[in-house]
């Protein structure tokens, strides 16, 4: 196995690891960090899968570093929304999905 | 092309000086910039019926190694809407994100968090690089999740939560379809996409690419952060959230599935979008009927009206072949996309004039308010007539051109769906009007100035005029337009 495919399954094996806290976890701060691990294993993924024919190619490099940085600013805003929710509500969860999400109108009514 | 790069410069500039000023001066810088780029959008659109395509390569570098941005008749025409809207909500805004109504942090945050959004928008419409369209739309995203949580309401922070979510799957899955293609073709500009030799991930990475902006778009079922956010989110964000941000993906999938990579346009596939757009037809209108808020029942009246744009794509995209109807649904579901746009708009502010009189929006507070803010309940109606696809208004022309093309290609399910749609739209939008329409007392003494009612009217207004003058629009679209046929039926 060459280092190049080396890195493409840590890429695979972090998306998979993140998929999988995103989705079995309810804490709001470590899905966050799922999303994190996610966008790290693609990045990871890109630099490996875009190497073509020997020579590295820049192009991914510049790409990976902008997503690095929009993934940032997404988790930045991210955790700043969570600290508010938190704050609100006393716990950093969302509540229950499907009362929340197809009903507001229900959750006004109560109040 | 100077007046593209003011367009993409300017607002990201204004926000840049309104958080850098103190409230008032920085007010004042976003409404120099906003004038500014609506100038740049209109002389823009002017340019590009004048003398066709426009094209730019950042820093003089051909793609592949560069960026190329292009405003063809379809990025012009989404740039005109944007611009209307946008001009349209900073006006509506002045008085309700006045810092003694919507409290200090909404007042300072909106007009910077605006004019990003705006930015955001132009460079999705113009950009031809598929990783540049993911930067466009990572900006879009965190602008319009910061608009939905500027209130600061616990109800609107979770709304915001689950908007920010959604929207955060959908970029990776986005960004998992760009890596695959650049992995296999070594380029992401969408014109040289179109050249590309196939290769056996593409499907997979056009599928990854869809899902994501589906779930951006709000198409159904990906649809349930939609409602909560858009309602509760300040109405002028609103107009803003529900008239334009869907667009920016909508566009994104049109020039994926009609410029990039046409030749994947399978039946199975175009007939899963179609089944999606479908769901969201009925399921969203079928949710507006059932809300108790005038806010909810636009918001979810957006989930149905997106369905539309959805229901046309297997109309418009025969392959190669080239069928006569295919420019006619193309043509149908932008036009659907842009009076949605201006009428949802219109609506939105209606919404925000009214509760800045009664500071509700449930339906029985609103009795007889057309006699209270009579041109404002007269843009709601007009609206109304362009989201129900009734003669002569922008909607219609839309529906007309997506059902002929149903009926051209023998595939009249999909016109049986509109009809149902339009007869499902006038169900939720009779009961808001008959109760503004009944007479009831409404308090007198505070009612805004009629021009700052006019606004609102002016954008519905915008909507039908498209229906009633569709020629010049008709000729902008064909300018670069993907779909080889000719127009006419």
């Amino acid at each position: 196995m060459s280092a190049l495919d080396f890195f493409a399954l840590t890429g695979a094996a972090l998306v998979g690891l993140g998929s999988y806290g995103l989705i079995a976890i309810r804490h709001l701060l470590r899905q966050i960090i799922a999303f994190n691990l996610i966008g790290s294993g693609l990045f990871l993924f890109f630099g490996a899968a875009a190497v073509r024919g020997g020579d590295s190619d820049p192009v991914p490099q510049a790409l990976i570093i902008t997503g690095i940085v929009v993934a940032l600013s997404a988790s930045a805003l991210a955790v700043g929304l969570v600290v508010a929710q938190a704050e609100a509500s006393g716990h950093a969860e969302l509540p229950d999905g499907d009362k929340a999400s197809d009903g507001p109108d229900d959750a006004e009514n109560a109040t | 092309m100077s007046a593209l790069v003011i367009l993409l410069v300017l607002p990201l500039l204004g926000a840049l000086v309104a958080v850098a000023l103190p409230l008032k001066a920085g007010r004042l810088a976003a409404f120099f910039a906003l004038a500014g780029s609506t100038a740049a959008a209109l002389w823009l659109t002017v340019q590009v019926a004048a003398q066709g395509v426009i094209r730019l390569e950042l820093g003089g570098w051909p793609p592949p190694l560069g960026i190329a941005l292009e405003v063809d008749g379809l990025a012009a025409a989404m740039i005109c809407m944007a611009a209307l809207v946008v001009l349209c909500v900073a006006l509506v805004a002045l008085p309700i994100m006045a810092p003694d109504k919507a409290g200090a942090r909404a007042a300072f945050g909106f007009w910077p968090l605006m004019l990003m959004l705006w930015a955001a928008l132009n460079s999705v419409f113009v950009s031809r690089d598929l990783f540049n369209l993911y930067v466009g739309l990572e900006l879009l995203t965190l602008a319009a999740v910061a608009l939905v949580a500027i209130g600061g309401k616990p109800a609107a922070i979770t709304a915001a939560i689950r908007y920010l979510f959604f929207a955060l799957a959908g970029s990776l899955l986005y960004l998992a379809g760009v890596v695959l293609i650049y992995a296999a073709h070594g380029t992401l500009d969408i014109d040289l996409l179109a050249q590309r030799v196939a290769a056996p991930t593409d499907p997979l990475a056009l599928a990854l690419m869809t899902a994501g902006l589906m779930a951006k778009t709000a198409l159904f079922p990906f649809h349930v952060w939609l409602p909560p956010a858009h309602a509760g989110a300040p109405a002028p964000a609103s107009a803003m959230l529900s008239a334009l941000v869907p667009k920016a993906s909508f566009v994104i999938l049109l020039r994926l599935w009609f410029e990039a990579m046409p030749d994947l346009a399978t039946e199975t596939a175009l007939l899963i979008i179609a089944l999606l757009g479908t769901g969201a037809v009925f399921w969203g209108s079928l949710r507006a009927l059932a809300q108790s808020r005038l806010k909810l029942i636009v918001a979810y009246s957006t989930v149905a009206q997106i369905g539309y744009l959805f229901v046309a794509f297997p109309l418009a995209s025969q392959g190669s072949t080239g069928v006569p109807w295919d420019a006619g649904a193309w043509n149908g579901a932008v036009f659907l996309a842009i009076s949605h746009g201006l009428a949802k708009s219109a609506m939105f502010l209606a919404v925000g004039q009214w509760m800045m009189v009664t500071s509700s929006d449930r339906l029985d507070d609103l009795r007889g308010m057309a006699q209270a803010m009579p041109m404002t309940a007269f843009a709601f109606a007009l609206s109304a007539v362009t989201l129900t696809g009734l003669p002569p208004s922008g909607g219609f022309t839309g529906k007309y051109l997506v059902m002929t093309a149903a009926f051209a290609s023998g595939q009249w399910g999909w016109a049986l769906v509109m009809a149902a749609g339009g007869l499902l739209a006038v169900a939720y939008v009779y009961r808001p009007l008959a109760l503004i329409f009944t007479p009831g007392d409404v308090a007198r003494g505070i009612l805004p100035s009629r021009a700052w009612q006019a606004l609102p009217l002016l954008l519905a207004g915008a909507s039908v005029l498209l229906g009633l003058a569709s020629a010049p629009p008709f000729d902008l679209l064909a300018i670069g337009r993907p779909v080889a046929a000719q127009d006419g039926l």
